[in-house]
């Protein structure tokens, strides 16, 4: 790593005091500080401090329900968190002022340096120091003629960039560090721009997917049972396809650990015939525009209801699972039930409500209300039925999980029974000889359907940021001057005296040897004369080789 | 199985307690070893000057200091040292084996075990650097008392026993993205050591005496840490680059998102800030070296929340709950 000037104040800056033009000054002074070094590194600082509320408080974007779970707990501190953007920390406008500035800093740090660099790449290497001797690394070659144009030749061998002068070989290697230095802070702004694309015109979609071809869904917002849709979007701009589950496959270990889940669907894209795919946690199927993610899955039970007037209807509900092995729990609602068929009046106090305990793999011989094992191999359906207004037309919104409670509590909504364990195929007799029968479940899949189109470009970026983090790290920029001082000038005994010279412009311990070595190639093999002239031994390694090399 | 695994953890640490008494012993009999002496010769900045400018003058080599009296036994305490590190880390290396087998996968699937991984990588990478530079052998003590603390910590606080992965786990990526996250954790853990022992021994310079600075006595030349401690974190910082990298293919293909701002996430983003803040205060010519140094630390600190903290306090997608 090189020891980098600061660009603070280049003291260029003449003193134009006269005119006391602080009206230029300011923003100059102000564009300085904010591009130095120091700046930089305070403004990561404060990166990562402003980063740890929003792993310390739960944060909308990540789960919405803990959000709500914290303003129940402490109503008084969520409001005040809320203005201070506290559960929103990464779209917060004081995390954003800090990134911004941040890249501001960045641009105004990596601009200057790549026109240096731009130049330092295009110049020839310098001219030799007047004495070699001085380096950092020094050696006299006595058995050498004297022909720089084999060392030259040897140096462009080993691919270092070289100029012949008169008298002097001039070479240098490793803009590589610097190059890659820029390229990685480049690239930090190609992972800035990424992400800012997917969030303008990137959109989501969850959306919980019951089997069989009467639950299809097609992708229109609608349609979804939560969504979020990129400021620069409209919801027209959603791709069109529709899937239909018609098959999960979830196996489970003997411990009831779940071991691989696939689902399988038809898709049905524009302008394509209708085709079969299945996808898996760790493989979603990638339609054009979209991607499907499989994230979750359960049981739905199929329960049929026989009213009094003798007419069936089926309700196929996802029941969510509320625990490792699957007991899941849900409603069967039936507000059409006992309509009178004659005159087609309804009759709201005769709805039917059905709450239900599904267990997949239930207990022989306890009575708890649990399921053994995720997968189904010994299924169970426990239900209370409840008969009266289930409250649907009332216009508050309420959940497809539960029934609501508001009407239970009124007495609008009653229970008229509890049923034993019901398998597949039992029927249940209410008192009112109405029946309710257990046909079966069928599999349900959570779905996660998403479009980032900033996506490719973050890859990449991290593909050339790592490349470039790289060549940083390792790269080291030095430089090496051979000379020939003709007889006379020289203070040795023999007629020219050809000496070489190197300077590591990074900090680099190997250097030693990899001057030695080169000196060694140009001269043939033979050991130079005298290695160093600072008395700093070459084969002594003061550092370890680890890291950077 | 993994019963001899648990067996081996025990033999391990026993072994790692084995080799502090040693260096310990060093510590007591031996004299600073010859290197470290050599290495106080105040080393020249290399500043990066453009040919023909002026020279900064050369410092007149140091003169050699008077020969050290030999202390063997301090000398073959030391070796022994490292000889029980290297047992130890067999022991070591023994129980992880002996875990994934019994597991029939790579163990990184809970706390537990990725704390037995990243303290395994670290004593490898501890023991290459000794036998490469034997001059630094008396941070062996440190590193074997991080072990030590760390497995010891592993072993009675995050135990879990052994059990399958999650679906979500079961991915190339997955592999990749913790095999760099466990390698990168595990040199950044060496590397603290370096860290914090070149705090102690420029404050033993700067002549204080009180407790922790004691510990510098003896201990590698303060520039000669510094280096280390660049190196090796130089060294990890782009494979940790790598690995985060790497996590978010995995959750794209997971999840949707390959960035979530999920706990882990989150704490990885702050490790990698922090680390890049290190990497820059060392770049910066106004920043004391033992300013970078501490930012060092904290980085470290901030992957041992991420490690520790994270699974215990919030929850989070990633299912490395095994508590
Ligand atoms: C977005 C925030 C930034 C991050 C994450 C970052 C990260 C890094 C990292 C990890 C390094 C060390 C690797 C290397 O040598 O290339 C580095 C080096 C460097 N950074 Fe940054 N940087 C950021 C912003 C900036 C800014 C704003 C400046 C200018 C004021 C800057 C100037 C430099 C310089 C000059 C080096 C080279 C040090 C050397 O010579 O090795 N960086 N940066």
């Amino acid at each position: 790593m090189s020891q980098v000037d600061e660009r603070t104040a280049p003291p260029a800056a003449p003193p134009t005091r006269r005119r006391a033009n602080w009206a230029v000054a300011l923003p100059r002074n102000a564009w300085r500080q904010l591009t130095s070094m120091r700046t930089a590194l305070v403004l990561l600082f404060l990166l990562a401090v402003a980063a740890i509320p929003g792993s310390v408080l739960p944060q909308r974007s990540v789960n919405v329900d803990q959000v709500n779970a914290y303003y129940d707990r402490h109503p008084k501190l969520a409001p005040v968190l809320e203005r201070l953007g506290g559960f929103e920390v990464f779209a917060s406008p004081w995390f954003s002022a800090i990134y911004l500035l941040l890249f501001t800093s960045l641009v105004g740090c990596i601009l200057p340096r790549l026109r240096d660099h731009l130049r330092a790449l295009r110049s020839a290497p310098p001219d030799a120091p007047r004495r070699l001797d001085r380096l950092p690394q020094h050696a006299v070659l006595p058995g050498h003629d004297g022909d720089l144009s084999a060392i030259a030749a040897e140096l462009r061998r080993q691919r270092w960039r070289v100029v012949a002068r008169e008298g002097t070989v001039s070479a240098e290697k490793g803009h590589f560090k610097e190059t890659g230095n820029l390229l990685f802070h480049l690239s930090l702004i190609g992972v800035l721009v990424g992400v800012g694309l997917g969030s303008w015109y990137g959109w989501h979609g969850n959306r919980l997917l019951v089997a069989g071809s009467d639950h299809a869904f097609c992708n229109t917002l609608q349609q979804y049972d939560e969504y979020g849709l990129g400021p620069r979007l409209h919801p027209t701009d959603l791709p069109p396809f529709c899937l239909e589950l018609t098959d999960f496959e979830a196996k489970f270990l003997d411990s009831g650990q779940p071991d691989s889940y696939r689902a399988t669907v038809n898709v049905d894209e524009a302008g394509g015939a209708p085709r079969r795919e299945s996808f898996s946690v760790n493989s979603p199927l990638r339609l054009d525009g979209a991607n499907v993610y499989l994230l979750g899955h359960g049981y739905a039970p199929v329960i049929r209801y026989t009213d009094r007037y003798g007419r069936s209807q089926t309700s196929v509900v996802p029941f969510p699972e509320s625990d490792a092995t699957m007991t899941s729990q849900g409603v069967a609602m039936f507000p059409d039930a006992n309509v009178d068929p004659k005159t087609g009046e309804r009759d709201p106090s005769l709805q039917m409500g059905f709450q239900g305990l599904y267990l997949p793999t239930t207990p022989t011989d306890t009575f708890e209300a649990r399921s053994l094992h995720p997968a189904e191999r010994n299924p169970g359906l426990l239900l209370v039925a409840y008969r009266g207004d289930l409250g649907l037309g009332t216009g508050i919104p309420s959940s497809v999980y539960v029934l609501n409670q508001r009407q239970i509590d009124d007495g609008k909504l009653e229970e008229v029974g509890r049923s034993k364990v019901l398998r597949k195929g039992d029927t249940w007799t209410l008192g009112d000889d109405t029946k309710v029968e257990f046909l079966g479940t069928r599999p349900f899949a959570v779905l996660s359907v998403r479009h980032d189109p900033g996506e490719m470009i973050v890859l990449v970026s991290a593909g050339v940021l790592l490349t470039g983090l790289m060549m940083s790290l390792a790269g080291r920029r030095r430089r090496v001057w051979f000379r020939v001082t003709p007889a006379g000038d020289s203070t040795t005994a023999s007629s020219r005296l050809v000496e070489a010279g190197g300077l590591p412009r990074t900090d680099y311990p190997g250097f030693a040897d990899e001057f030695a070595a080169l000196v060694a190639a140009v001269t043939g093999g033979e050991p130079a004369a005298e290695r160093s002239a600072n008395g700093r031994g070459q084969r002594d390694r003061p550092e370890p080789r680890e890291g950077t090399d | 199985m993994a019963e001899l695994s648990n067996l081996l953890l025990v033999v391990a640490i026993l072994a790692y307690l084995l080799a502090m008494v040693c260096h310990a012993a060093e510590y007591a009999f031996g004299s600073r070893s010859v290197v470290a002496r050599a290495a106080t010769r105040p080393a020249r900045e290399l500043v990066a000057v453009g040919a023909g400018a002026p020279m900064k003058a050369d410092l007149p080599p140091a003169p050699p200091g008077p020969p050290a009296p030999p202390a063997r036994s301090g000398a073959i305490a030391g070796r022994a040292a490292v000889i029980v590190t290297a047992l130890a880390g067999l022991a070591h290396l023994g129980s992880v084996v002996t875990r994934g087998v019994a597991a029939q996968r790579f163990t990184w699937g809970n706390m537990y075990e990725f704390a037995l991984t990243i303290t395994l990588v670290a004593t490898a990478a501890w023991l290459v650097l000794v036998t490469r530079r034997p001059e630094l052998r008396h941070l062996g003590l440190f590193v074997a008392l991080a072990m030590v603390l760390m497995l010891g910590t592993a072993g009675m606080v995050f135990y879990t026993e052994v059990g399958p992965l999650m679906p979500a786990l079961k991915s190339s990526w997955f592999i990749v993205h913790v095999a760099g996250a466990a390698f990168s954790s595990g040199i950044f853990l060496l590397g603290f050591v370096p860290a914090m022992m070149y705090l102690i021994r420029s404050g033993y310079d700067r002549g204080k005496r009180s407790f922790p600075y004691t510990l510098g006595r003896r201990v590698p030349a303060a520039a000669a840490l510094e280096r280390l401690t660049f190196r090796l974190h130089a060294f990890a910082f782009p494979i940790w680059t790598f690995a985060v990298a790497a996590g978010a293919i995995w959750a794209e293909a997971a999840w949707g998102r390959y960035w979530g701002w999920d706990p882990k996430e989150t704490w990885a983003f702050i490790s990698w800030v922090v680390y890049a803040g290190y990497l820059h205060a060392r770049a910066t010519p106004s920043v004391k070296r033992s300013t970078a140094t501490w930012i060092a630390i904290l980085g470290f600190l901030t992957m041992l929340m991420n490690l520790i903290g994270v699974n215990l306090f919030f929850s989070g997608l990633h299912s490395y709950a095994g508590v």
